[in-house]
């Protein structure tokens, strides 16, 4: 689609546009730590949505079996995802619509903005869509002169806020009812000056914006969730109805996806719209869902297009240890679990995609080295809860910790002085190398009790261990390693026999090292 | 049963009464431990912070260590560093291309459990009090590891032994399974964040009114105590394995402001 495209690209070609962490996670982390609301918000929905989750997953006795069968169906969409483009292609094309190819975010971009000025129109309605966010359509087509109007509710007021999505089933989890209430009143235009924070007018007075503008689009917008190969048919999954408008009512359907969202036929939606509804919203199923294949005569919009958008995925594809990451079906259940986002929010990440699957994916689609995305793969204690609450099972933790290995390795050589992390697993790997090494080291022990002093806790040190100190003390160490105490007491000269009925089966005299 | 005991480098260097006690429980069972003195560390630390170059000599010292004697089992008194060497070391050694290693770091991890999957799983200890004779008259609160719970699926069995103890008082602890914060290099690397944790841990632990809270990992267990100690909490945290270990005659020593508790008589 490039106007510049000269021959083969060079791979891999990563992702660009709203992926990228743009300073460090923890400095990041440290200021949105310090938003209270933010936390309460946050608190609050999170445990909410964790626990209605809990609650429908549990109805399923063959919940694991689901799990189980989702990540069997998305691995072989991966291991087969030429063919299965080029299929859902030929009947997706069969049955009137068009298949626009994306590299990356800018081709995806100038794709959509000259199929919307192909049709004179200079305003758009959008259902709620990660890839779009992903690829900056909205900020890309304002600066072509088109307005662009986000018709889920929780979009709609980020958008009137000219504000960021903190989460992407949520996208204003971190605003409560009065924030919406001013922002409203503050954006909206003829909004009644006498609205009230009720969910009830608030949702109202959103009805009322939103209708002029559905029924005066000539052009919508979309995402995905799902694209079946062996019909061509295109999925959106949502609950507010307002996608339902946007998909029906205008004339022309531009939908953008990434090319990982596609299943090989109808029938494993059976599996994924189990899947899906329970893992996001913790309901049985979603209120809305709307399937169409290509065009129907006098039915719908009559001029439907489709952008399949790589950005960063055939690279992602390309990581044995990571690809898994695209099985992800976006349904949020990682952020709703993860002690992490919980804390921080969605705003921390930088990326369209936050949580711990953000914090994979991120890295994956961008390269490790891309801005501070070297960052977000640390940004997880690996307590596992993300893998456990996954459905489609991607070991997040795995991977969080291979890209952690991605980031190290991207840096061996190439910096003129090592951290003090380096420095320090240096020391630790020759510390830890033997038993020997390990012995000698806890020789020093008497050492740190005379560090801790008589209140027996070491409340200060110094470099990266400076992190630890600022919440926590570390207690005086013991007088003498388990290692020191068990030789002494199986120092006995003859062996085991002569150890005594207490200890049966000592070791030898001495501590045994290997060679 | 000729028992391994791999004490881990936190539990020998810095809490020798935990791997002291895992012995007792052991001996107490008519087992016999040995130790075998080549072991140092799992390598854990190195992993999951990306250095796998340098967690591959202490992975490969302790898969030497562990097939230099004969033994049975063995055992850790760590839910954390037994999930290591049963899931990560064969994965290192893959990662540097030691097919070699793999097979072997395998074989050791198949040998290998967790100190209250070797009780209950196979020697079959189901009530404390009556077979071990622990006895432990204070109140405690017990928070149940993430990686013990999530990759082991270790379940209740760590709560189960402690509910078993002669005199023992457990009060629930909510959101029990909440990760603490700690995350290796993680509490220090995202200080703040883990921070946050910890204090909704704490905050959640002094609300049970417990004396102490029990675990089955030193590391978050450290990580825990430090935070309540640098809170001036007289709350403290205590191994399970200790708590298992201590009987009427011979208590497992207290160094926090415990209390005794008066609900139930000594067995």
């Amino acid at each position: 689609m490039s106007g510049t495209f000269l021959g083969m690209p060079s791979l891999p070609v990563f992702g660009i546009g709203n992926l990228h962490e743009h300073e460090p996670f923890p400095k990041a982390a440290h200021r949105e730590l310090g938003n209270t609301q933010l936390r309460a918000n946050l608190g609050h929905a999170t445990r909410t949505i964790r626990d209605k989750r809990l609650a429908v997953v549990s109805e399923l006795p063959d919940w694991e079996e689901l799990r189980d069968a989702g990540r069997a169906v998305k691995e072989s969409v991966m291991a087969r995802l030429p063919e299965l483009l080029e299929q859902f292609e030929a009947n997706f094309t069969a049955r009137g619509g068009t298949i626009h190819w994306a590299r990356d975010a800018g081709e995806a971009n100038r794709i959509v903005a000259s199929l919307i000025r192909e049709q004179g129109a200079d305003e758009v309605v959008k259902v709620k869509s990660m890839a779009t966010q992903e690829i900056g359509l909205n900020e890309y087509l304002e600066e072509q002169g088109i307005a662009a109007f986000e018709t889920d509710l929780a979009e709609l007021i980020v958008q009137l806020d000219h504000d960021k999505p903190s989460h992407i089933l949520v996208p204003a989890i971190h605003k409560n009812r009065t924030q919406v209430r001013d922002i409203f009143l503050r954006e909206m235009e003829g909004v009644d000056p006498e609205l009230t924070n009720e969910p009830a007018r608030l949702a109202a007075a959103a009805r009322a914006h939103l209708r002029r503008k559905f029924l005066s689009a000539k052009v919508a917008v979309s995402g995905a969730n799902f694209a079946l190969a062996d019909s061509g048919t295109l999925a959106v999954v949502e609950s507010e109805g307002n996608g339902r408008m946007c998909l029906t009512l205008p004339e022309t359907l531009i939908t953008v996806m990434g090319v990982e969202k596609l299943l090989p036929a109808w029938e494993d939606l059976e599996v994924f719209m189990q899947l899906l509804p329970r893992s996001s919203t913790g309901e049985r199923m979603n209120p809305y869902t709307s399937l169409w294949t290509g065009v129907t005569p006098d039915d719908g919009p009559q001029n439907v297009h489709l952008v399949l958008l790589d950005n960063g995925r055939s690279a992602a594809l390309a990581d044995e240890m990571g690809r898994s990451a695209l099985h992800c079906i976006r349904c949020s259940a990682c952020m709703n679990v993860c002690p992490v986002y919980e804390r921080t929010g969605g705003h921390a990440y930088g990326s369209t995609y936050p949580g711990p699957i953000g914090a994979i994916l991120s890295p994956l689609l961008t390269g490790i080295t891309a801005e501070e995305n070297n960052s977000l793969p640390y940004a997880s204690s690996l307590c596992g809860a993300c893998y456990d609450a996954c459905p489609v099972k991607i070991n997040i933790p795995d991977i969080l910790v291979h890209l952690r290995g991605e980031d190290v390795d991207s840096k061996r050589g190439k910096k003129k002085l090592p951290s003090q992390m380096d420095l320090g697993m240096k020391a630790a790997s020759w510390a830890l190398y033997s038993g020997k090494n390990l012995g000698l080291v806890e020789k020093a022990l008497p050492l740190g009790r005379i560090a801790a002093g008589p209140d027996k806790k070491i409340t200060k040190l110094p470099g990266i261990a400076a992190g630890w100190t600022q919440s926590r003390d570390i207690p005086a160490p013991p007088g003498q390693s388990f290692r020191q105490w068990w030789n002494k007491e199986h120092q006995a000269p003859a062996g085991p026999a002569a150890a005594g009925t207490d200890v049966p089966g000592a070791e030898p005299a001495g501590p045994k090292e290997n060679p | 049963m000729r028992i391994a005991l791999f004490a881990t480098c936190i539990v020998d260097a810095m809490y020798p009464s935990t791997a002291r006690a895992t012995v007792s429980i052991l001996e107490r069972l008519g087992h016999e431990v040995i130790f075998p003195g080549g072991q140092a560390c799992c390598g854990q630390m190195h992993v999951n912070s990306g250095y796998f170059k340098e967690a591959l000599p202490v992975v490969a010292n302790h898969v030497k260590a562990f097939e230099a004697d004969e033994y049975d089992v063995a055992v850790a008194p760590s839910g954390s560093c037994a999930a290591s060497v049963k899931h990560q070391h064969p994965m290192v050694a893959r990662r540097c291309g030691d097919a070699g290693l793999e097979a072997r770091a395998a074989a050791v991890g198949h040998k290998t459990y967790e100190l209250s999957q070797l009780l209950v799983d196979v020697l079959g200890v189901t009530d404390a009090a009556a077979q071990l004779g622990s006895y432990f008259p204070h109140r405690i609160t017990y928070h149940p590891s993430c990686h013990g719970m999530r990759l082991l699926r270790l379940g209740d069995r760590q709560l189960d032994l402690l509910r078993s103890v002669g005199g023992i008082e457990l009060a629930e602890l909510p959101e029990a399974e909440q990760c603490c914060g700690f995350g290796g290099t993680f509490s220090m690397k995202n200080a703040d964040v883990s921070s946050a944790m910890l204090a909704d841990k704490t905050a959640n632990i002094c609300g049970t009114g417990a004396d102490l809270c029990a675990g089955g990992d030193a590391s978050c267990l450290m990580h825990i105590g430090g935070g309540l100690s640098r809170q001036g909490s007289g709350v403290t945290t205590m191994h399970f394995a200790e708590i298992l270990a201590s009987t009427f005659e011979d208590p497992a020593a207290v160094t926090g402001d415990v209390r005794l508790t008066t609900g139930r008589t000594a067995r």
